[in-house]
């Protein structure tokens, strides 16, 4: 490799433990699982890039945190990330979460998986963990569609979008994701595109510092089935695409950023508000019921 | 203004363009092209040649002019690629 024979001629390697062939991001992923099998210029490596990057600079230590996923493309996560995860069955990734929230409240609980995973599969899960308002962060990777199993329509897909199993352009309304959220109770809503590196990244760390159930989404270039159904280019033309069409509106209400196939697209940080977690009313409630003979529950 | 001014801006010599040295893990790139387009000073081309997998790696033209905004790093699905300063050899 030129780059790396150049550095070690002129003996610039500033520290005696600094390998340049080590990637930064190599202490965070299982080496052995790599490459991973995400497409190339699909938008999923990117966000685990900047949650790798929130981790670090929420300094949360790495033994303490969980990475829970679902199937799907973005499913994959959990087994490449270097932390304690699970791959759990479809759809479950946030009651599996939910579990081991409330068993070690501790822990740093972080749900990371697809649109078609956490809200079409496991939209009850989704809703019911945000109206309790269980500690975690979701990070919800949207590409639009099914795309593991071949490009089906999901119940985020825009309307006219061509897909396998809507040759003729799905006629389906999509859902709204923070508009949803939003609505059944998420305290922190956020939605960001994959180009949107840095922004992603500072919303990741306030949602992890977040108490409650907070919720990102990521609208992600799926090269491989959607753009390429919908005749888009590749991931990166739709990064080109996203550079121009989105407009960042911090604060605008989630009824109002739904998402059209071609239209201009909203993104930002939606709602960010206070509210009892679910540990937090439980204590409290049983406090005030029974009196000094409740102990607070504490894992 | 007279240029010994604005180098002083007040009162304080002018700061240091960071300085960032570039890595390419070649052989992990998918040639998906995010950090070329995005380098705020095209420091990076596409390159002629193939990696085992058969995606051409991106290739340095302008070293001189990275800066260690470290956008290449966050940008790539793949891991492979990152820069850090040199002076200091602080990973990015
Ligand atoms: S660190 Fe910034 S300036 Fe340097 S190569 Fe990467 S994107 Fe370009
Ligand atoms: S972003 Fe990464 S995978 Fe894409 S061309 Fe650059 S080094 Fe290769």
């Amino acid at each position: 490799m030129s780059v790396l024979s150049e550095l070690q001629k002129a003996s610039l390697s500033p520290t005696p433990d600094f390998h340049p062939e080590n990637h930064p991001m190599d202490d965070f992923l299982r080496m052995d699982r790599m490459p991973h099998i995400w497409c190339s210029t699909c938008g999923i490596g990117v966000s685990v890039n900047c949650f790798a990057k929130a981790l670090e600079k929420c300094q949360i230590p790495l033994d303490q945190v969980v990475v829970v996923s679902g199937i799907g493309c973005t499913g994959r996560v959990a087994g490449y990330v270097k932390v304690d995860s699970f791959h759990t069955t479809h759809g479950r990734a946030i009651p599996f979460a939910t579990g081991m929230k409330l068993a070690n409240p501790k822990l740093k609980v972080i749900v990371f998986s697809g649109d078609g995973d956490i809200i079409a599969i496991g939209g009850n899960h989704f809703i019911n963990a945000a109206r309790r308002n269980i500690d975690i962060t979701v990070i919800c990777v949207n590409n639009f569609n099914y795309a593991m199993t071949g490009g089906q329509l999901a119940s985020t897909t825009p309307e006219g979008s061509v897909l396998s199993t809507s040759p003729f352009g799905s006629y389906e309304f999509p859902f709204n994701l923070p508009f949803l959220a939003e609505s059944v109770g998420a305290v922190y809503v956020a939605r960001w595109t994959s180009l949107h590196v840095y922004n992603q990244t500072v919303s990741m760390v306030e949602a992890l510092k977040k108490p409650g159930f907070s919720f990102i989404e990521v609208i992600a270039p799926c090269p491989t089935i959607f753009e390429r159904q919908q005749k888009m280019g590749d991931g990166l033309d739709r990064l080109r695409w996203y550079c121009e069409n989105s407009d960042i509106r911090n604060g605008a209400s989630t009824k109002d950023v739904d998402i059209r196939l071609r239209d201009r697209m909203v993104v930002g940080k939606f709602v960010d508000v206070e509210r009892p977690t679910y540990l937090e009313a439980m204590n409290a409630h049983y406090r005030e019921r029974l009196g000094s003979k409740y102990k607070d529950y504490e894992g | 203004m007279p240029v010994r001014q604005r180098e002083k801006p007040f009162g304080f010599p002018k700061p240091e363009t960071p300085h960032g040295e570039i890595v390419i893990l070649e052989e992990r790139c998918k040639g998906c092209g995010f950090c070329i387009e995005y380098c705020p000073h095209d420091v990076l081309v596409l390159s002629k040649k193939f990696n085992a997998k058969g995606y051409h790696p991106p290739e340095v033209v302008k070293a001189e002019l990275c800066v260690d905004c470290g956008f290449c790093r966050m940008i790539c699905p793949e891991f492979a690629i990152y820069t850090y300063e040199l002076k200091t050899g602080e990973k990015p």
